[in-house]
């Protein structure tokens, strides 16, 4: 797919790929081989007919292509953005085996992105109106998934978020040169068409709680909260003047707008030595973000080795391309500062690779004696991120698993707290935007038997 | 929208009270605790803590000192007008309980902050004493509705212009010595809250503070707001805004304040002088 150019894109918040054109998709969809028994569909985690999507984009039946998708994901634009294709649908592609797999990611991209400019914007039928109602907390894309299944089953649903704009990791994580948040809005504005309200400004927990819901006629709760609490690396000067989680430097930089800054009023520190901890799609948009922010340097450092990296790799090739360097095998022990607070640098260790560890990755174990200094002026943490207790904590009644995460049944998303489901982050851990439709699109399911038959 | 209902001025237009219709807020706010507030499109999101909330009229009140672009903006909506967005209520509210005799200690607008904690303490049965100060005369708010809720109010003022000429640790001072206190809450300016706490240490007279970092979310996401008590970092917006005064490294609060300082700072200065309000 054609892309801007690194030395271009590196300094612009613009997006990188820059999608097919009709001819190019044409050609990409008519190398797929219509396999009797596909591969790809089982690499999905939503099971996406995807010869079936393809074949319309051969056939040049756009509607037909868009109307397929949908049926199993409800926010192809997204997902053919920032799903990791290459270790699901396309390393089950019979063509990956000469290492040429169809691109699926880009031609999902391609159908959404055609129905955006050129579709009838003709909405897909509602049920007759069933009376029921349902909160969902967190508009992400769990949330969402959740929202667009049920109100097309007659449902009424209301949408919780906590932030002022919705869409979860989509608008506050994720940046404009990767997801278009122009793309969220629309997919949002999609479903306030077919009749989901959405509230933001709800702090679910604090402004309202899950048993005030039900005391005001709500008949069913899905919670999709996200796993929003940052991670650090609980190292010495950590509270330096400088050292910001990945979570607030991109809410900033994307949520606030702060790369536009003095334009809008919220700032962003501009870091022109930067490091960057941790080697996730997080970290890699934390760095690039850096480098359009007019860094000069910055750096990826990783205590474990590249082939542990669990970050996209077309994001990994990307941030290599726009000049981002890694240092693998290595861990900060402490950080530096000067007489005024301000982040001068890190002192970090060697490590080598020792027996595997629970996640089965071999662990990092550090070299003796083999410390040395990073300078650096500006640092973002993003070495993963935990259960934010503010809702589960004001829900007493409903069980949680030792890490804080909510213990959902993985078939139905029932909670252990009656007329309430969760799904996405809050129940696996920080893991996709797939995974969490999926868990959705499950409870969804589920909530719809409730609303008919009972818990 | 979050529309604005009552505006007042104070102190010759640096101090602004705004009292604004958000009745899921107003409903569930507690004394301590704090808002969010954006006033457009790109706005910054800026923590206040209430200064009042009135659950059956469905408001709450804040009190702001207008002294970068963001407060300035604030200053410029008028009744009727009102904020793009406004989120909470946030943080824990003020653990309350009946001691005997409380010291509530104000500065600059944190006396907007103490006014309903002091209400309360006084309410649950304490014999509340209160000092409230500020540079000068002019710039002192709240006397009146500080007396009405306190049982004896001291006032200071850094030039002499009205009450006791220095700072409000002299008075505090003087009260301890004099008085059987039990506990002591002091809200205003970071160093303020610094040298209240250092005199309370020295009489073992337990303090807490309320405290007002750099946010964003204000929920525990984004951890913006971390500030070291006792050695351990904490997020003010979840674990907090009020801590035991003993335990705050305030030198690192004060730096951290200051974090967007150096850059263009026109539209930093919210923060920056924050540090010295009052
Ligand atoms: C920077 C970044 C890059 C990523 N890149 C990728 C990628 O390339 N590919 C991929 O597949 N995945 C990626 N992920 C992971 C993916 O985004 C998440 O797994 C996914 O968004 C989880 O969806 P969710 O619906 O569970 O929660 P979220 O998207 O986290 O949404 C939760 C929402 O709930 C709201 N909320 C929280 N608490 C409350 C409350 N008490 N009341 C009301 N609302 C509340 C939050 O504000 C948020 O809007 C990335 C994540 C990040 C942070
Ligand atoms: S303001 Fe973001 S965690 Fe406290």
């Amino acid at each position: 797919m054609p892309e801007q150019k690194p030395e271009i894109r590196k300094r612009n918040f613009n997006e990188v790929p820059l999608g097919y054109t009709f001819e190019l998709a044409q050609k990409e969809a008519s190398r797929c081989l219509q396999c009797k028994k596909p591969g790809c569909v089982e690499g999905c985690p939503v099971a996406v007919d995807i010869p079936g999507f393809i074949n319309f984009i051969t056939k040049g039946d756009m509607t037909g292509s868009i109307r397929n998708l949908w049926s199993r994901n409800s926010l192809p634009a997204v997902c053919g953005r920032v799903c990791p294709q290459e270790i699901q649908c396309e390393q089950r592609c019979i063509l990956a085996k000469r290492g040429d797999p169809v691109a699926v990611g880009h031609l999902e991209r391609f159908s959404a992105d055609y129905e955006r400019a050129y579709g009838t914007g003709e909405l897909p039928p509602n049920a007759p109106a069933t009376g029921k109602k349902v909160a969902v907390i967190g508009s992400g894309p769990s949330g969402l998934t959740v929202s667009g299944d049920l109100v097309a089953l007659g449902h009424r649903v209301t949408v919780l978020e906590a932030f002022h704009k919705p869409g979860g990791v989509l608008v506050y994580g994720i940046p404009e040169f990767r997801l278009p948040k122009e793309i969220v809005t629309q997919e949002v504005h999609f479903l306030e068409r077919l009749g989901v309200e959405v509230k933001c400004n709800m702090v679910a927990g604090n402004t309202v709680s899950i048993d005030e819901l039900f005391e005001s006629g709500y008949d069913a709760v899905y919670i999709g909260v996200g796993a929003g609490l940052p991670r650090f690396m609980i190292i010495p000067g950590e509270n330096l003047v400088g050292i910001l989680s990945a979570n607030e430097y991109l809410t900033r930089a994307n949520l606030m707008k702060a790369y536009k800054f003095p334009e809008v009023d919220t700032p962003i520190p501009h870091g022109k030595n930067v490091v960057v901890l941790g080697a996730g799609n997080v970290a890699m948009d934390s760095a690039r973000t850096a480098l359009r922010l007019g860094a000069d340097k910055v750096r990826i450092v990783y205590r474990r080795s590249r082939k542990e990296m669990p970050a996209r790799i077309a994001e990994i090739h990307h941030a290599e391309e726009e000049g981002i360097e890694f240092f693998f095998l290595t861990t900060p022990v402490k950080y530096l500062g000067d007489e005024k607070g301000r982040l001068t640098g890190m002192a970090c260790l060697k490590m080598e690779l020792g027996e595997p560890d629970e996640s089965g990755r071999q662990r990092p174990i550090p070299i003796p004696g083999s410390e040395f200094e990073l300078q650096c002026d500006f640092c973002v943490v993003a070495v993963g991120s935990g259960a934010n207790p503010l809702l589960t904590n004001a829900t007493k009644d409903m069980k949680l698993n030792q890490w804080g995460y909510i213990v959902a049944d993985p078939e139905t998303g029932k909670t252990t707290k009656k007329g309430v489901w969760a799904g996405g982050d809050i129940v696996t851990g920080a893991a996709t935007v797939i995974l969490a439709m999926g868990a959705g699109r499950k409870a969804a399911d589920s909530i719809h038997k409730y609303l008919t038959w009972g818990w | 929208m979050f529309k604005i209902v009552r505006r007042e001025e104070m102190t010759g237009g640096t101090v602004i009270l705004n009292e604004i219709a958000a009745p899921l807020i107003a409903r569930k706010a507690k004394p301590g605790q704090f808002v969010i507030l954006k006033a457009n499109e790109d706005g910054e999101r800026v923590p206040l803590t209430m200064a009042d909330s009135d659950p059956e009229k469905g408001t709450i009140t804040v009190i702001y000192m207008v002294v970068g672009k963001s407060t300035a903006l604030f200053k410029t909506l008028a009744v009727g007008d009102g904020y793009q967005d406004i989120i909470g209520p946030l943080g824990k509210p003020t653990h309350l309980e009946k001691v005997g005799t409380v010291v509530c200690v104000g500065g600059g607008t944190g006396i907007a902050v103490l006014h309903p904690i002091t209400r309360a303490l006084k309410e649950i049965g304490n014999h509340v004493i209160s000092i409230i100060g500020a540079r000068t005369k002019d710039l002192l708010i709240l006397e009146n509705q500080m007396r009405k809720v306190s049982h004896d109010l001291r006032i200071s003022t850094d030039d002499g212009s009205y009450g006791h000429h220095g700072f409000v640790t002299e008075v505090l001072k003087e009260i301890l010595e004099n008085e059987d206190v039990k506990q002591v809450v002091a809200i205003g300016p970071v160093p303020m809250m610094k040298f209240v706490s250092k005199i309370t240490a020295e009489y073992h007279i337990p303090t807490f503070v309320s405290l007002n970092p750099i946010m964003v979310d204000g929920t525990g996401m984004c951890g913006g707001c971390r500030v070291s008590i006792d050695g351990k970092t904490k997020f003010a917006c979840v674990d907090g805004p009020e801590f035991d005064g003993h335990k705050v490294d305030y030198d690192e609060l004060m730096r951290r304040l200051q974090a967007y300082c150096d850059e263009e700072t026109e539209c930093y200065e919210d923060y920056c002088t924050i540090r010295d309000a009052g």
